[in-house]
């Protein structure tokens, strides 16, 4: 019974990890920056290059950071998601445009609405390898304290914003008011 | 006649190998052999996050253009290999190493030739013991051995 019993439970176990691996994902990379403090930036407004966007500014609240081009389909398909998110006025949305056109991207703020409050402009792409961006859209929560509390990659669903998104926020609001 | 052998032979070495040599780029990154060569030796270890299965080396994707950028600025700037994969892992994490790192969560995976090597050697010697005492026992019969 041992005999054969041990390489069965073996080889079942096998099969387990290995049906396990099959459902995952291989474009889904974790962040390590999650818990971590969110790298900070200083860059030009998207519409205006003498009003610098800094991170620093947005301390002290929950806000959102998503990265988002004119050349990326995913964040065309996320839009009108964005402006729905937008319209709740839970926390605020800035928006980080990753090498792209300056003009094209005023254009397509203009034609389909901007759901930012500020969009920082990263023609060089250097501020998104500091987030560890590899693929927009990518959208991240930062808590009060400056820490990366959430990344989702993919585009942003109204089921992933009420799953993952807005209980976080409430936590982090939560957790602040009882410090203060 | 050997003169044609040769031209053809130097082409065929220039179509196999010329590419390699600056990788993706269309001029070195440094006029210096020994930078260049670091930084192509990097570039090679570090994983394309949206071409998953090229490293930065071989992608001409805008992101591994703008990796290829970061490596060859931190090299100027005096930085050793260590410190440019760890630039490279804070922000990506170990995924983006091509040659993994031991960490606490992998340490099994790279304990696990050399445990089932162990298993396997101590699976053999009880087995090998017990035949030996069961043909001491028994008679040398043809079944000898068999449990």
């Amino acid at each position: 019974m041992l005999k054969y019993g041990i390489p069965l439970v073996l080889c079942l176990a096998l099969g387990v990890f290995l049906f396990v691996g099959l459902q995952r994902d291989p474009r889904y990379v974790p962040s390590p920056l999650i818990g971590k403090p969110a790298p900070e930036f200083t860059l030009p407004s998207l519409q205006d290059a003498n009003y610098p966007v800094s991170s620093k500014e947005l301390l002290g609240q929950p806000w959102v950071l998503n990265v988002w081009g004119t050349w990326c389909a995913g964040c065309r398909q996320e839009h009108d998601t964005l402006l729905a998110i937008a319209r709740q006025k839970a926390v605020p949305l800035i928006g980080l445009n990753w090498k792209d056109d300056n003009v094209a991207a005023q254009r397509w703020l203009q034609q389909l609405g901007n759901p930012y409050a500020v969009v920082a402009e990263d023609r060089e792409g250097r501020t998104a390898i500091d987030w560890g961006v590899y693929g927009a859209p990518e959208t991240f929560l930062i808590g009060p304290d400056g820490t990366v509390l959430y990344k989702h990659i993919a585009p942003m669903t109204m089921e992933v914003w009420n799953a993952e998104f807005l209980p976080r926020i409430e936590a982090a609001r939560a957790a602040k008011g009882s410090q203060s | 006649m050997i003169g044609k052998i040769i031209r053809t032979g130097l082409l065929a070495g220039l179509i196999a190998f010329g590419g390699q040599a600056l990788a993706i780029d269309t001029e070195a990154a440094f006029d210096d052999p020994v930078l260049q060569h670091r930084y192509e030796a990097i570039n090679r270890e570090l994983r394309c996050l949206v071409c998953q299965n090229q490293t930065i080396a071989d992608s001409n994707a805008t992101l591994a253009q703008d990796l290829r950028r970061e490596v060859r600025e931190m090299i100027a700037a005096g930085k050793t290999d260590d410190e440019i994969r760890d630039f490279m892992i804070e922000r990506y994490g170990d995924f983006v190493l091509y040659r993994p790192r031991m960490t606490a969560q992998n340490f099994l995976l790279w304990a696990a030739p050399a445990l089932l090597l162990l298993i396997a050697a101590v699976v053999l010697v009880r087995v090998v013991r017990r035949r030996a005492q069961d043909s001491d026992i028994e008679a040398d019969g043809p079944e000898a051995g068999q449990s």
